[in-house]
Parts: structure tokens; sequence; C-alpha cells
């Protein structure tokens, strides 16, 4: 474990009331890298994505013991602001989840609870968080509209902008292209590779596929347990354990 | 052939029962607002509501109860509007369902089924007299609060509970706070369940007379502050026909209350279809 990496994860354990999500997680995850979870259902994905950021602690009967280190910073010490961590590490979920008021609303809903209120600013980080997440072109003239009036896609890239509206160091996506047709999961895609110069990415794909085209690293999960670790290249090619080469060559579940 | 034949048997009483039942419901309520409005309407004339009641109101017209019906609904709504919100949000997002949780809830579903004569006396006991406020407008604004907190309680709950939970997540997830999350996540967003119990409120508040007969006294004069005695026109109605003062002007009464409950709801349906339109 060394200091560039953005992510240390040491021997966390999680559970929900007695049910142990979570066994013996240790994981580096280097900054400006895109690193994919895949694995079965319930098998800790979503569950480590939270554990991340801290959306956890909303879950009634939850506790963890180990740490979660960001920049070398323990998230879960006393000290650390919670609203902060989550500034710093935004996240996407699996469906859209676009708040019932206008696509600049959303857009500017973490800016404004940050306390940032000059209207021209809050434009400058709508268009800047738009682009970035290829909508700008498509809504640029009807920014007061509901966000729900948008299609599944667009309402999808609206969320990942309103999370780089924070401009946050980690992105955290859960199956963002769940729901979402090859061309808007393509745009998609594209738009993670750019990003990870500026961000760091932990994302759960929607399938191996994704893992294998847009992450630098993956890891497998399986019943709570990380199986194995690497680069894509090696997970794909040279599994070292027989269950990461059974699910990835489609053998598995 | 005969499983055939007892179904189109039971599908047709179902039919006609569920049209009675509806016929029914519809015919009594025509049947009320007939019997009040053909009697009521006639007396109806602009002195009728900018004249106050003269010689017990047998004549003149009844314009200070008017004003007694607003001010004791206006002060009813502004304080069981905050308490009753502000307990549906403490019970939905500062707690989990717990032993304490369970008998506040249990506490305001007992309240919305205890009659409102109940209430006025507790309200003579606790405000006009422990509390010294004498009949007065804050007395029976005060009871009638305490009387209308557990449907506001109850239907805020309701609109509270119906906000996704994704909603909370989301923004939680972009930094929010607890407050903010409540107050910008959740709030707006319930607001027209809210505003539904706020406007049942209002109605009982304006047809309530035995709880408010008891806390805010009969007078029929103009009251000139807060803590004046005063005569709503549900009180007004009851008197004068009770005490068969006249029924003529009883009946104009009950018309321009129902007129009023018609224009209170008019206004309100269309505050909310604004709002909602607002915010698309």
């Amino acid at each position: 474990m060394t200091l560039n990496n953005k992510l240390s994860i040491k021997d966390f354990n999680f559970y929900y009331g007695l049910l142990q999500a979570l066994k013996r997680i240790t994981l580096p995850v280097k900054a400006n890298q895109i690193f994919a979870i895949f694995g079965p259902a319930r098998s800790g994905k979503t569950t480590l994505l939270k554990s991340l950021n801290r959306l956890t602690d909303l879950t009634f009967g939850s506790r963890h013991t180990g740490t979660i280190l960001l920049d070398g910073v323990d998230i879960f010490d006393s000290k650390t602001s919670l609203t902060d961590l989550r500034r710093r590490v935004g996240m996407v979920f699996d469906l859209p989840t676009p708040l019932p008021m206008s696509i600049f609303d959303n857009v500017t809903y973490g800016p404004k609870l940050r306390g940032t209120t000059q209207k021209k600013q809050l434009i400058q980080i709508a268009e800047k968080a738009l682009r970035s997440a290829v909508l700008w072109e498509e809504v640029r003239d009807r920014l007061n509209t509901s966000a729900l009036r948008l299609s599944g896609g667009q309402q999808q890239r609206l969320c990942l902008a309103r999370t780089l509206a924070l401009e946050p160091e980690v992105l955290l996506l859960d199956e963002p292209c769940s729901g979402l047709d090859p061309i808007s999961t393509a745009s998609i895609e594209e738009t993670l590779t750019r990003l990870k110069k500026e961000y760091t990415i932990v994302i759960v794909p929607h399938n191996i596929q994704q893992a294998s085209r847009v992450a630098d690293r993956c890891g497998f999960f399986l019943n709570g347990e990380l199986i194995e670790e690497g680069t894509t290249y090696h997970m794909f090619t040279t599994p070292k354990d027989k269950r990461t080469e059974d699910y990835v060559t489609g053998r598995f579940g | 052939m005969r499983i055939d034949r007892t179904r189109y048997l039971t599908q047709g009483i179902a039919k006609i029962l569920i049209w009675s039942a509806t016929l029914f419901t519809i015919g009594v309520m025509i049947l009320i607002l007939f019997q009040i409005l053909s009697d009521g309407l006639p007396v109806l004339r602009l002195h009728f509501f900018t004249e106050s009641p003269r010689s017990m109101g047998r004549e003149g017209g009844i314009f200070s109860t008017i004003i007694g019906t607003v001010a004791l609904t206006f002060v009813a709504i502004l304080f069981a509007t905050p308490l009753g919100v502000g307990t549906a949000i403490f019970l939905r997002e500062y707690t989990r369902e717990t032993k304490v949780s369970r008998l506040i809830r249990f506490g305001t579903d007992c309240l919305a089924g205890v009659p409102s004569i109940i209430f006025g006396l507790f309200g003579f006991v606790f405000f006009v007299i422990y509390l010294n406020m004498g009949w007065s407008i804050l007395s029976g604004g005060l009871t009638l609060a305490v009387m209308i907190l557990p449907t506001i309680i109850c239907t805020s709950e309701e609109a509270i509970k119906a906000i996704p939970y994704s909603y909370r997540e989301v923004s939680y997830s972009l930094g929010g706070t607890k407050w903010q999350t409540v107050t910008r996540a959740v709030l707006p967003h319930s607001l027209p369940g809210i505003f539904t119990g706020v406007i049942l409120g209002v109605g009982r508040s304006i047809g309530e007379t035995a709880a408010v007969i008891l806390t805010a006294g009969s007078s029929l004069v103009m009251p000139t502050s807060f803590f004046s005695p005063i005569r709503t026109m549900a009180v007004h109605f009851y008197i004068l026909a009770r005490e068969g003062i006249s029924m003529e002007m009883a009946y104009g009464t009950g018309a321009a209350l129902i007129l009023l409950v018609l224009f209170v709801n008019i206004i309100a349906n269309w505050l909310l279809n604004r709002y909602i339109r607002k915010k698309g």
C-alpha cells in the first residue's frame, strides 16, 4: 500500500445486521484509473461502492470493521466531515434518479447545497458539467424544463453531470448503463474514458464486456469476497483463480 | 351454462348495488344543498355580508361572524400547520420506527377519534380558565388547532412517506445535510399532500360549533383583538335555529357558510394547480 493509491481498502468487513455482505476486503485503487468491480448479483459490489462515500450510514443496523483510506486519511475517522467526503467521492446510481425539478436545478443541486448561490457561477458550473457528460448540446435550449421529460439515457447522463458538477475526486458508478440502449451506453463509456484523466473512477459495470472495454484494473467479487484483482488484461486472459476464469468465460452462474 | 347465468346475475346485482349507493349519496347531498340554498339564497344580499347582526341576529347581516370565522380558522391553521408538519417530519425523517414513534402515532390516531365537544371542554378548562385567556379568538383557535392536529399529522406523514427513497439518497450523496435533504428533496414534493391535510383542517374549523361555543364564546360584537370573544358563522346558524330567533337568517347564514367552504376549496385547488404547474 503506497500513498499514490487514491483509495486503500484494508481488511474491510461489512454487516447488515447478522448478514455479512463484505468479507475481509483489501483493495488498492490507483488515481486516474478506472477500476471495475464485477461479479454475480448479491456479491457485495453495491455495498462496497456505497461504503466508499459512507452512503451505507443511511442503512439502519449496518456496521463495519477495517479501514478505508482516501488519500491516506481514514474516511470513518470521527474528524472526517461526511458532507465533504460525499462531495469528494460522488456517486451515480444504477437507475436514473433525476429529482422532479428542472434540468438546471438538478445539475446545480450539489453546488447549491455547498453554498454556491451566484446565478452566473451556477450557469458556468452547469454548462461545464453538462458538457462533460455529453448532454449540453441536447439540453442547452431547455435547461428550465423538467428533468423528468428527458429520455432514460439523457436522465442518466444528467445524473452523471449532477455528480460532476461538484468536481469530485472519485466517481462511483453503480451500473450506470443498466437500462440504456447501446448508443447511450457507448456515449457514457466514451465519457468515462475521457474523464479518468481528471477523476478516479470505481465502476460496477452492467456486464463483464463493459469491464473489459473501459477498465484499467478489475476485481472479481463472489459472495462478499474479493476473489481476485489485477489489470484488466490479466483478469481476462490469465486469471489465477479457477472461479474468475469460469466467470469471465461465461461458464459460471 | 348455469355457471354463466349465475355470473351474469352476480354482475347485474353488483352493478345495481354500486349504482344505487352512488345515487343515494349524491341524492342526499343535493337534497341538503337544495334545502339550504333554496331558503338561504334569497336572503343573500350585499348588505347581508357587510352589516353586523342587530337584535340578536334577527336583523342586519352576518359581517362580524364572517370575521370571527376567518380569524378563528386563521389562528387554528397558524398553530396547527407548523406543529403538525413538524411532527410528521420528525416521525418520518428524524426517527426510526421505535416504541416512541409508535406511541406518538397511536396517540394521534386516538386524538383523531375524540368527539369535538371533548376538545371544547379541554380548551375551556385549559385555555379559557387555566391560562386565563377567556372566551377569545385565541382560546378558540388554539382549541381548534389541537383538534385538527391529528388530521394534519396523518396526511403530512402519508405525503412524506410517498417520496421515493432515491430522492433522499441522491441528496445525501451530493453532500446534503439532513436538514437540506428534508427541506429541498422531500418537503417541496410532499407539499401538495400536506396542503390537502391543511384544507381538511380548514373545513373542520369552519364547520365546528360545540368546541367553539365553549372556547370562543358567542358574542355578536365585532372583535377588536385576538383576545376578543367572537361568534362564528356555524355557531350563529346554530343559535339562530336552536333558539328560533329567525329561520330566514339561519338559512341565509347556512348558505353563506356553504359558499365560503366552496370558495376556500376553489382557491386552494387553484393555488395547488399553479404550484404543480410551476414545478413542471
